[in-house]
C-alpha cells in the first residue's frame, strides 16, 4: 500500500534549515528549520502577519531567504539545494512534481480556458500529446473532485466558488505531484462547501501519499488535513508537534489563546 | 511475560498561561504495565487523571517527566521522547484507542468510518467494508444507517461506531476510555464479548469502566490512579 511504504520511509522529502526573510529591516521570518517526509502532511497556523505565507514562499522557490536553505530530494533520490536548481530542474518541480493551491483559484487557474483545458494544460507541459488522453485523464480528474463532467467544456469563470477551488485540486494533482504546497485552500468558501472539501483533500492526499504544507489559520483545517503542525507568530515557529497534541495539549501561551479562541459550534 | 506497556514516573502537569500562568498538576509518579492479553482496568474518582493516562499512553497529552513505554515492531519506544513521525507509526500499528466521543470526518459514511483502520493498514476497500458490516451487525447497528455519517445518530449509536472502529483491527494493544457508558445491557455484553476475544488474541488493554459489574468482567488487574494523584 503506497500510503504506508511511503509513511514509513526514512528519508525527508524536504528539508529547511535556518531559514529567514526580511523585508528591509523587517523579519518576516526568522530561523525556521524542520524536515518534512513523504506522505507526511504538515500544517503551519499563526494569525495574518505571523509569517506563514512568507515562509510557505520560501519553501516552494517563489522567494529566495534572506539566510537559510531548502533542500528538496528530487526522483532521483538526491537531496539538493532548492536556490542551486538549473532552469530545467526548477520547471520540472513548478509543472510536474509539485502542486501549489492558492486561496484564490483565479490565481491558480486560466478563468478563460476550459476546465478540462486547464487540467490537460498541466499535462501537455509534461510532454503529453494525444488530445483524447488527454481528455480522457482530465474527465476522470474532474470526477474524482466531484465536478460534473458535463461541465468539462465550461470556463471556471461560470462556475462557483467551491467548484473553481475542486478544479484548481485537480489541475494540481493530474501530474501525480510527490508535494503540494496549499494557501489557505479553503478559505473564502461557506462552511458546508468547505467541509466538502476538505473531506476530498483528506483523501487524495491520503490515496496518493502526498506530501503537504498547508498555510492556513482555522485550527479546524490543520486537524483534519494534517499529521504534524508548526505554529507561527511574529516569524517564529514557536511551538511544533503532532497535531492533536499541539491542539489537545497547547503548551506556549499563544498556542493557548488560539486553541481557547474557538467558538464551539 | 514481556511488557507492551511500561509506565515509570510519568507525570503530567498543565500550566494555564491564560490564567496568569497556573500550574494544574494532574498525575505524577504514575508506574505500571501490561502485559500481551491483559486487561488493566484504571479506578478511581472522576477528575484523579484516568483519562488523561489513557491520553499520555496515546501520545495525545504530552509527559512532562518519567518514561511510557511502548513495544512497537519489536522494539520498546519511549512515547515521552518519541518524535511524531514515532508516534504516527506506532497509532497505525501498534495502539488503537477508542475514545469517549466519536470524532468523524462529516460527510463520511459509517462502514467507511469504521473501515478506515483497516485500510490505513493495508486492507483491500471490499475486504475491509465487509469486516465493518460484521461488527457493526454485531453491535446492532441497522444495515440501512451504514451508508450514513454517523453524526447524525444517537449517543448511544455514535459510541457502537466508535467502538466497531477501534476493534475492528489487530492491533496489539486497545486503549478503552468508557467504552459502554451509554449503551443499553445487550451491547454491553457484546463489549465485554469482544474484549474477551481480544485477550485471547493477546491483546494489552488498559480500559477505564466506572459500571462496578463490566469492571469486574474484564479486568485482570485493577490500578487505583489515586495514588498517582499530584495534589499541590
Amino acid at each position: 500500500m503506497s500510503e504506508l511504504s511511503s509513511l514509513d520511509n526514512d528519508e525527508p522529502l524536504l528539508v529547511a534549515e535556518g531559514l529567514a526573510k526580511n523585508y528591509g529591516r523587517l523579519p518576516a521570518c526568522r530561523d525556521v528549520s524542520f524536515a518534512l517526509y513523504p506522505g507526511e502532511a504538515l500544517a503551519i497556523v499563526g494569525e495574518s502577519g505571523s509569517g506563514k505565507s512568507t515562509l510557505l514562499q520560501l519553501l516552494s522557490a517563489q522567494l529566495a531567504p534572506s539566510a537559510g536553505r531548502v533542500s528538496y530530494r528530487m526522483r532521483d533520490g538526491v537531496l539538493r539545494d532548492l536556490a542551486e536548481l538549473g532552469e530545467a530542474e526548477r520547471r520540472f518541480l513548478f509543472r510536474t512534481d509539485w502542486g501549489f493551491v492558492h486561496q484564490d483559484p483565479a490565481q491558480g487557474l486560466r478563468m478563460g480556458v476550459s476546465a478540462g483545458a486547464n487540467v490537460g494544460e498541466r499535462l501537455m507541459a509534461v510532454g503529453w500529446n494525444h488530445y483524447g488522453r488527454i481528455r480522457d485523464t482530465a474527465s476522470t480528474w474532474l470526477d474524482r473532485v466531484e465536478i460534473d463532467v458535463g461541465r468539462i467544456d465550461d470556463a471556471p469563470k461560470t462556475y462557483s466558488g467551491g467548484m473553481r477551488q475542486r478544479l484548481q485540486i485537480a489541475r494540481n494533482l493530474v501530474t501525480e505531484p510527490r508535494l503540494v504546497f496549499m494557501d489557505e485552500p479553503t478559505g473564502g468558501l461557506d462552511v458546508s462547501v468547505q467541509a466538502r472539501l476538505l473531506d476530498l483533500m483528506r483523501n487524495l492526499v491520503s490515496e496518493l501519499g502526498l506530501a503537504a504544507i498547508v498555510v492556513t489559520h482555522d485550527l479546524a483545517v490543520a486537524r483534519l488535513l494534517s499529521h504534524r503542525v508548526m505554529v507561527m507568530k511574529g516569524g517564529r515557529v514557536i511551538e511544533t508537534g503532532l497535531t492533536d497534541q499541539v491542539l489537545d495539549d497547547p503548551r506556549e501561551p499563544y498556542t493557548q489563546l488560539l486553541v481557547s479562541s474557538i467558538l464551539p459550534p | 511475560m514481556t511488557a507492551m506497556i511500561e509506565l515509570a514516573d510519568a507525570e503530567k502537569t498543565f500550566t494555564m498561561h491564560l490564567q496568569g500562568g497556573v500550574e494544574l498538576p494532574v498525575v505524577r509518579g504514575v508506574s505500571f504495565h501490561v502485559v500481551a492479553g491483559e486487561c488493566v482496568v484504571l479506578s478511581g474518582p472522576s477528575g484523579a487523571g484516568k483519562s488523561s493516562i489513557l491520553k499520555m499512553i496515546f501520545g495525545n497529552y504530552r509527559c512532562d517527566s518519567g518514561r511510557i513505554g511502548i513495544r512497537h515492531h519489536g522494539k520498546v519506544i519511549d512515547l515521552a521522547t518519541a518524535e511524531p513521525r514515532q508516534v504516527l507509526s506506532i497509532r497505525r500499528s501498534t495502539i488503537g484507542y477508542v475514545s469517549q466521543f466519536l470524532r468523524a470526518v462529516p460527510r463520511v459514511a459509517t462502514i467507511d468510518v469504521v473501515a478506515e483502520p483497516l485500510i490505513v493498514n493495508g486492507v483491500a476497500r471490499e475486504e475491509a467494508r465487509e469486516r465493518a458490516g460484521k461488527l457493526l451487525r454485531r453491535l446492532n447497528i441497522p444495515e440501512r444507517l451504514w451508508t450514513l455519517p454517523p453524526s447524525t445518530f444517537s449517543g448511544g449509536e455514535q459510541q457502537r461506531v466508535n467502538i466497531a472502529r477501534g476493534f475492528i483491527s489487530d492491533l496489539p494493544i486497545l486503549l478503552l476510555d468508557e467504552p459502554t457508558a451509554s449503551l443499553d445491557a445487550a451491547n454491553r455484553a457484546v463489549v465485554v464479548e469482544l474484549i474477551a476475544e481480544k485477550k485471547t488474541k493477546g491483546v494489552a488493554m488498559v480500559a477505564i469502566v466506572h459500571d462496578d459489574e463490566i469492571r469486574h468482567l474484564i479486568a485482570d488487574r485493577i490500578v487505583d490512579v489515586t495514588s498517582f494523584a499530584a495534589a499541590a
